[in-house]
């Protein structure tokens, strides 16, 4: 099989060692859970109990509040405690429910539809909203409105991404090992859906059981293929993965998959949009890679939604020296954390410690102009004329360099030898510019 | 452990890359030319390039102690200019002019621009257009002859008599220069002249320009060690090929269109070969006209830099009255940098046109 790529990446270890040999381990239910009402691209959910009342594991506890929002459940039985401001694991503080457990974990009712193929599309959008599944990748988008394209705008392409270029996240690799069936059930689920005719899962080559074990099972399957893919970062791009599978290119400037005719959706959520229409069981637990050379059990932990960094971590019997680094999510677009007081979202895949060592920041120089930046990166922009512009406060330049279209992607960082930190400035300009087109506008 | 955690930007991982990882293997890549010039011109060779560095790294020292900035020379930078002043001198000069010029690369090459980074041209370049203009005779005559042959790298029993005084002291460029200078040309005649220009570019003078045994600047003498340096830097993906292929690309192509002298000579492959082996196109082509702060950052740019720069090479060397053009024609292109970067912004993934 010749194996697919896209232009620029750079090719960072991919550490997977650590974690890849587990199997994925349920970390069993917590005695509080912290849950935030964004953890999604979006208005924030509206909450619908208070204080004081007792809800089940499953149960709606916050709605969404405007079209693009997304639907929370109580991860388990228990009361709620407080509706209050907690850390994100985003690295800021949020609103969030806090609920304290019982011991007994008790479910809402779900059913069993095995013919669930065969529900009305309605029926179908209708389970995946109702169970709050979003991207669990890393943006979370509402599903929901993905499966929802305009009805001029078809779609003939669904790709999953199981790329998981990420160094040392794990929990997709497992994910696709031990539930495959549940996955390719998810891609039709989805498929039928958008009425789309062609579908891909996207795997990169260093997972080489997963690519064989899916060939296998699409062998019989004409309109299903898994793509294999080369080992470079960053693969899992939406984009990137669109262009490896297709040959399309999603236009720049805000442009969506859609108007290529292409959804992309993480193989996770594929398994929670399976969940969701056969069991109508909302999203309340998510794999979590927690990795790390110095932590002492690096695992993969079937998560309820709302645990704390903390307790994963010593679920994974802590760390052999000073953690040094937290990272929630991988290396390459992760937050770092000041502390483990972060709960699990809905779009946590992993939790990173890194040693002291392995921490340290590195001095910034200033730029060789070496071009490597303009090599890596996978958009074709100038990383190293965004960065100055944005520094010297040119607007201009570093919209004209491409500052609005960056995906945040952190290739042009990992080459520069002057250690130019372009993404922080890359933030900086995003941020400057949509406030001064704000300003423009009102 | 509580709030003593690192919390910054991502990307949390970086390559192994850094300045000093790019510099110190540029130092090492040039240890192979540096080795020809002492076997082929002894320890002089040596001495120069050991003045050109010293000088290099305390004016850097000095410089940013006085402006009270970090002192950084231990990046390799300021021992790559050094080591390219000395490299582009011949091993006859004294030892002041190696001195006075690594200083004036560092001191107004390098940081009157700003330093590291902000250098506009190549400091060394710009150095040795200095010395040539300050001091043209002592950089442009009595050249060294190597241990083992001629300064011109031919064998000089196949010279006739008429023209000896003149050939023995020229560089291989400078016979070639000389062969297109019609009062030269008229006084040892038309007969002479060829011959001199058949064994300008016969097997054996191509052998001594490819080893380096031939009287010309330090550094540039051997491709074969430029060569090997250049190969060191293309694998450890310090320099790109872009600039070097297309710079000596267009050298070739240019003389084998351009190169023939009226009456004397056609230009035959040998000739190109010629050009591109002697002076100091290889030295030049992979070690300064790669110089990452003074080249374009795009691929197309980088191109654009390689046919312009190889383009002004042959245009000095055939039309105009220096023998060598490389140095002027890297100086020249550092200076379209900027214009260039501006016309050759890749197109964005997926761009629309609006």
């Amino acid at each position: 099989m010749k194996l697919k790529s896209f232009i620029g990446g750079v090719h960072p270890k991919d550490s997977k060692e650590y974690s890849k040999n587990s199997a994925i381990e349920p970390m069993g239910v917590p005695k509080k859970v912290v849950i935030p009402l964004s953890q999604h691209i979006g208005a924030p959910a509206n909450p619908i109990v208070k204080p004081g009342d007792r809800v089940k594991t499953g149960q709606l506890i916050a709605e969404p509040s405007a079209f693009v929002s997304l639907a929370m459940h109580s991860s388990v039985t228990g009361k709620v405690t407080k509706i209050d401001m907690f850390p994100h694991p985003g690295g800021y503080q949020s609103m969030a429910i806090e609920i304290e457990a019982e011991e007994q974990d008790e479910w809402v009712d779900l059913v069993d539809d095995t013919n669930y193929l065969d529900l009305p599309v309605e029926e179908i959008k209708k389970r995946i909203g109702d169970a709050g599944v979003c991207g669990m990748g890393g943006a979370g988008f509402p599903t929901l409105i993905k499966l929802s394209p305009p009805a001029d705008k078809p779609i003939d392409t669904v790709i999953l991404n199981g790329v998981e270029c990420e160094p040392y996240l794990t929990a997709d690799y497992r994910a696709m090992l031990e539930r495959t069936d549940d996955i390719i059930s998810g891609l039709k689920i989805i498929m039928k859906v958008l009425g789309a005719k062609q579908g891909y899962i996207g795997v990169e080559n260093n997972k080489p059981d997963v690519i064989k074990k899916m060939a296998n099972l699409l062998k019989t399957e004409k309109e299903l293929d898994v793509v294999g893919l080369k080992l470079k970062y960053p693969q899992g791009a939406e984009k990137q993965l669109i262009y490896a599978c297709t040959k399309r290119k999603v236009p720049n400037k805000g442009g969506l998959p859609s108007s290529v005719e292409v959804v992309v959706q993480n193989v996770g959520t594929a398994i929670a949009i399976y969940e969701a229409v056969r069991y109508k069981k909302p999203l309340i637990e998510r794999v979590v890679t927690v990795s790390g050379q110095i932590v002492n059990n690096p695992k993969n932990l079937r998560t309820r939604v709302g645990t704390a960094f903390s307790e994963l971590v010593e679920k994974c019997d802590g760390t052999k020296e000073e953690i040094g680094k937290i990272i929630s999510g991988g290396p390459m677009m992760g937050f770092a954390l000041p502390n483990l007081d972060a709960p699990v979202s809905k779009t946590t895949s992993g939790i990173l410690l890194f040693s002291k060592t392995q921490a340290k920041s590195l001095d910034e120089h200033a730029c060789l102009r070496c071009g490597r930046c303009v090599d890596a990166c996978p958009l074709n922009l100038l990383p190293s004329f965004i960065a100055s512009a944005v520094k010297y406060k040119d607007w201009d330049m570093a919209e004209k360099s491409g500052v609005m279209d960056c995906m945040k992607c952190g290739s042009c960082s990992y080459v520069c030898p002057a250690h130019i930190k372009i993404i922080q400035w890359v933030d900086l300009g995003k941020n400057q510019i949509t406030a001064m087109r704000r300003a423009a506008k009102s | 452990m509580k709030d003593k955690t690192i919390v910054s930007s991502s990307p949390h991982l970086h390559d192994v890359t850094n300045v000093k990882f790019v510099m110190w293997n540029v130092v090492i890549a040039l240890l192979p030319a540096l080795v020809a010039g002492i076997i082929y011109f002894g320890f002089r060779a040596l001495e120069l390039t050991i003045y050109g560095v010293a000088t290099a790294v305390i004016t850097e020292a000095l410089i940013q102690k006085l402006r009270k900035k970090p002192i950084t020379v231990t990046d390799g930078s300021a021992v790559i200019t050094g080591m390219l002043v000395a490299f582009n001198v011949h091993a006859n000069v004294p030892w002041w002019i190696v001195v006075v010029g690594s200083a004036f690369a560092i001191a107004i090459g390098k940081h009157a621009f700003g330093g590291l980074g902000f250098n506009i041209v190549n400091p060394a370049l710009l150095a040795r257009a200095f010395l040539l203009a300050s001091w043209p005779t002592r950089m442009t005559s009595g050249w060294a002859a190597t241990k083992f042959g001629q300064i011109s790298g031919m064998n000089l029993e196949n010279v006739p008599e008429k023209a000896m005084e003149l050939v023995s002291k020229a560089t291989p460029l400078g016979v070639a220069n000389m062969l297109r200078n019609k009062d030269v040309v008229t006084t040892i005649g038309y007969d002479n002249a060829h011959s001199i220009y058949t064994h300008l570019t016969d097997y054996t003078t191509l052998t001594n320009l490819f080893w380096g045994n031939i009287g010309q600047c330090i550094g540039e003498i051997s491709a074969f060690a430029l060569l090997l340096g250049a190969l060191y830097l293309l694998i450890l993906n310090i320099i790109e090929w872009r600039i070097p292929a297309f710079y000596i690309g267009t050298v070739f192509v240019l003389v084998y269109i351009f190169g023939g002298i009226d009456g004397i000579m056609t230009a035959p492959l040998t000739f190109p070969l010629f050009h591109i082996l002697s002076g100091g196109l290889f030295l030049g082509a992979f070690f300064m006209a790669t110089d990452m702060v003074t080249t374009p950052i795009t691929k197309n740019g980088r191109m654009i830099f390689g046919i312009g720069a190889g383009v002004l090479t042959v245009v000095i060397r055939l039309i105009g009255g220096y023998p060598e053009g490389v140095s002027y024609a890297i100086l020249i292109m550092n200076l379209f940098v900027p214009l260039i970067d501006k016309y050759t912004r890749p197109k964005p993934f997926g761009e629309v046109k609006e």
